[in-house]
């Protein structure tokens, strides 16, 4: 059983004449515990396969699996929420301006339906190296990096065992997207967690993932492992500008 | 002497440190940060000491009324401004206009009260649930808002009196029911705008509802917006009552209602014209408050720092 | 002489905490070459780009010994005077197309505009030395895009434009304030090359501002290293990886490298002395 399994996945938005298809007969597998990156530019669909998963792009068709279970309709159950969680890229959109880190911490075990919720706080908040200082700040209050780190906690709060993962590091500063990087890192050994990662950054897919899909324009043009990737033995051409592009000196 | 200091002091570090403790004391800290823009600002301070003053009147009334508002003396009608034992002068009916003034503060804030709790709340409801809702919904919701938008506020008012009979609170509910649909307005864009955030898509993951999106989510963030657009309503609400007044729809005689008092001195505007214009020059000078403290909140809830 | 002089340029701005500098004490020299100042975000980067043009207005405090344009002081120059080196002498383009283009003009309406305000020459000599200018940037079909609006076109294209406004009055110096940061990584090459041979052509001094240490270091000639306001390191471009200071040094290892693979990356620890040290002059 893979932990999440994407079929002949369509997305579109919009009807008739209007209708932008962002996603064209998308297929691959994540297995259990494994850590699998979705690279590609803008407009390419990465991100909107998340969205699909998630259940925030409404008009898809194909077979989406998570868990063994098939999702039949466009909302997602409790159980859903429970299995699979996701991190969003602009850590100065994804925490709401009034509420603080407690709040926000709070209201997803909450929702959750934990009842200890002080002490799982205080550990969630630990488990993402921010002190308890940061505990009962706003977030125009922290930076980027920390806001980042209050979205993995908060993504962390419910206990998933798949992470989705919208190019985390992709507002952050170079040296911050180390120790995020780092942190998701350790995470995922510690809970024995899944990953599927979106990002236009090769580099920093090469250092999480293990294996890797490349999207162009809303297709899958080539499914690598990290190796091949490592090699510079990419088949498709568009694979190979991309690689070319991110080459460094 | 340095006990009350340094409390004061450890007071102030306590309010703007960086690491609160608790939820409350995070809120305190944000509200008092947000003390110190609004204090920054002159003239907005400025608006709130005058409005602060008409508070202290209207409820300190009996105390600083020199005369019984609704005592006449025929013998000593429309008396100039300085006359000894009334400062602002007596109306056409001998009655103390001053003491008219500080009795009908109390008036005009049960007019303000009420319409501010009214309106700003329906339209926030309205408003936040077509947004967020949306389809049918918001369909259905926003055509209603547009027809109240129609009525024109005077017509209703006199439809209310007809119905009902003059008085004070109908011309309350007549003017409530034709300002909330700004507010539904405001709040329905605001939430169509807060709705794609991601913070939003956030708690959803969590499984959250729409009852709890809208209030606990939405709601803070739509409030900043209707208390700066209330506040620079004011003006136009008091003075909405004053017309009414001045139809007589309102505040009926012998009411000392700030509109009615210059509806009464119109007839003799030419030669004893502070019986109009000294309720005037109050209602004037309440407006003004009211928007200078509106500007200055605007500075202070509008969030500029971080995107929002 | 050189082409640009910065002498101990500082920027301030008072807060409520007190004053905070973003720019500290930095001195740097630019010839007719590519520099490139590189730093994260706080080190005050862009704000010395700023402070060059004299973009900075209350409450914000500039104060430098002097910006010299080719031996003038820019800091004695009245603001008439200064509008006229803006554009026409120096020249910025920013990061995002999508909100330095204006959007209810159409393209062709723009570059015109800013042409005709720096010379008093016929419409239609604009137009010309428009599309002329689009051609120029590699742009295949210029009438189209003159009638065009900004939203209409693709972030690559519209940072193109960006930059033919920019260099249409033929300035000296071109400031680029994360001129690719906003764009795909296959575009981003296109619009470097473009402003790469542009500069080269005019005999231009560039001033390339990044948070990508990779990317200024292949563009430019020199680099200098910006942290909490103050250069802490110059260097050639070529011989960055042979960086001496350990904040560079710790830049460049948190990088995440397909040739290196990593369990975990290199954390940057900072140092408060970085902050505390002299600026090293850049000239």
């Amino acid at each position: 059983m893979t932990a999440l399994t994407i079929k002949e996945l369509n997305v579109w938005f919009g009807t008739d004449r209007d209708r932008v298809d962002a996603v064209k007969s998308a297929s691959f597998d994540v297995g259990i515990g494994e850590s699998f990156g979705l690279v590609g530019e803008s407009g390419s669909g990465k991100s909107t396969i998340l969205r699909a998963i998630t259940g925030l792009a409404p008009m898809w068709s194909g077979e989406i699996t998570v868990d063994g279970k098939r999702i039949q309709r466009a909302t997602r159950d409790r159980a859903f929420y429970k299995t699979v969680q996701m991190v969003f890229q602009d850590p100065y959109a994804s925490l709401h301006p009034r509420h603080t880190v407690d709040q926000v911490l709070s209201e997803t075990l909450h929702l959750n339906g934990f009842k200890d919720i002080n002490t799982r706080v205080v550990r969630l908040l630990d488990d993402v190296g921010l002190g308890g200082k940061f505990r009962f700040r706003y977030p125009h209050q922290i930076s980027g990096g920390q806001r980042q780190r209050v979205a993995v906690a908060r993504a962390l709060a419910g206990e998933p065992d798949i992470l989705l993962l919208d190019e985390p590091t992709s507002a952050l500063d170079v040296s911050v997207q180390a120790e995020i990087l780092n942190l998701l890192t350790d995470l995922r050994n510690e809970h024995k967690l899944t990953y599927l990662m979106v990002s236009h950054n090769l580099p920093v897919i090469g250092h999480m993932c293990d294996r890797l899909a490349v999207m162009k324009d809303g297709e899958i043009v080539e499914m690598m492992e990290t190796d091949d990737l490592r090699h510079g033995t990419a088949k498709h051409d568009y694979s190979r500008s991309l690689l070319a592009a991110s080459a460094v000196a | 002497m340095s006990d009350m200091t340094s409390q004061h002091s450890s007071w102030r570090e306590w309010l703007t440190t960086d690491a609160p403790t608790s939820r409350r004391h995070a809120r305190l800290a944000n509200l008092y940060q947000g003390w110190l823009t609004l204090r920054a600002n002159s003239m907005a301070m400025f608006g709130l000491g005058i409005l602060l003053a008409l508070l202290l009147v209207a409820l300190l009334a009996p105390v600083l009324s020199p005369h019984d508002p609704f005592e006449q003396s025929l013998s000593n009608r429309l008396q100039p401004l300085g006359t000894e034992g009334h400062i602002l002068g007596t109306d056409s009916l001998g009655r103390d206009i001053l003491s008219r003034l500080i009795y009908g503060s109390r008036i005009t804030l049960y007019i303000v009260a009420l319409v501010a709790l009214i309106a700003p709340v329906a339209g926030l409801l309205v408003g936040t649930v077509a947004g967020y809702v949306g389809g049918w919904t918001d369909t259905i919701l926003m055509r209603i808002t547009d027809i109240f938008l129609a009525f024109p506020r005077l017509v209703l008012a006199l439809a209310f009196v007809a119905a009902l009979g003059a008085g004070i609170e109908n011309a309350v509910l007549a003017i409530s029911l034709t300002a909330w649909p700004p507010y539904a307005r405001i709040a329905r864009a605001e939430t169509l705008t807060i709705r794609s955030a991601d913070y939003i898509s956030a708690i959803r993951l969590q499984g959250a509802g729409a009852l709890r999106i809208i209030t606990k989510h939405i709601w803070p963030l739509c409030i900043s917006s209707l208390i700066v657009r209330v506040t620079l309503d004011m003006a136009g609400i008091i003075l909405a009552a004053a017309g009414l007044g001045f139809l007589g729809l309102g505040a009926q005689p012998p009411s000392p209602e700030w509109g009615a008092m210059i509806s009464e001195g119109r007839r003799f505007i030419l030669d004893h014209w502070w019986v109009a214009t000294v309720p005037g020059l109050a209602i004037f000078t309440v407006s003004l408050a009211f928007n200078l403290l509106g500007d200055g909140l605007r500075d202070v809830l509008d969030p500029k720092d971080g995107s929002q | 002489m050189s082409l640009l002089e910065v002498e101990n340029l500082w920027v301030r701005f008072p807060t409520r905490q007190g004053i905070f500098n973003a720019v500290r004490g930095v001195s740097f020299a630019l010839e007719r070459e590519r520099l490139g100042i590189v730093g994260e975000s706080g080190s005050g980067k862009s704000m010395t780009g700023r402070a060059i043009l004299r973009l900075i207005r209350k409450p914000g405090i500039v104060e430098s010994d002097a910006i010299r344009l080719e031996g003038r002081n820019l800091l004695e120059l009245s603001e008439p005077e200064m509008r006229k080196v803006r554009g026409q002498k120096i020249s910025m383009v920013m990061q995002d197309p999508k909100f330095s283009l204006n959007p209810v003009m159409t393209i062709g309406d723009q570059i015109m505009e800013s042409f005709l305000l720096h010379n008093n020459t016929s419409k239609a000599q604009a137009r010309a030395k428009a599309i002329a200018m689009l051609e120029a940037v590699s742009i295949r079909d210029p009438e189209r895009v003159m009638r065009a609006y900004p939203h209409e076109m693709s972030g690559g294209m519209g940072q193109r434009i960006m930059i033919a406004m920019m260099l249409i009055p033929d300035p000296q110096i071109l400031i680029a304030d994360e001129p690719t940061s906003a764009l795909d990584v296959s575009v981003q090459r296109q619009v470097l090359d473009i402003m790469d041979g542009l500069v080269k052509e005019r005999g231009m001094g560039l001033i390339f501002i990044s948070h990508d240490l990779n990317l200024v270091s292949e563009f430019c000639d020199r680099v200098l290293i910006m942290y909490a306001g103050r250069i802490v390191e110059v260097c050639d471009a070529d011989k960055l990886h042979q960086a001496k200071h350990p904040y560079t040094q710790g830049l460049l290892n948190s990088l995440p490298r397909l040739d290196q693979p990593k369990k975990h990356l290199e954390v940057l620890k900072r140092d408060d002395g970085w902050a505390d040290g002299e600026s090293v002059g850049g000239s």
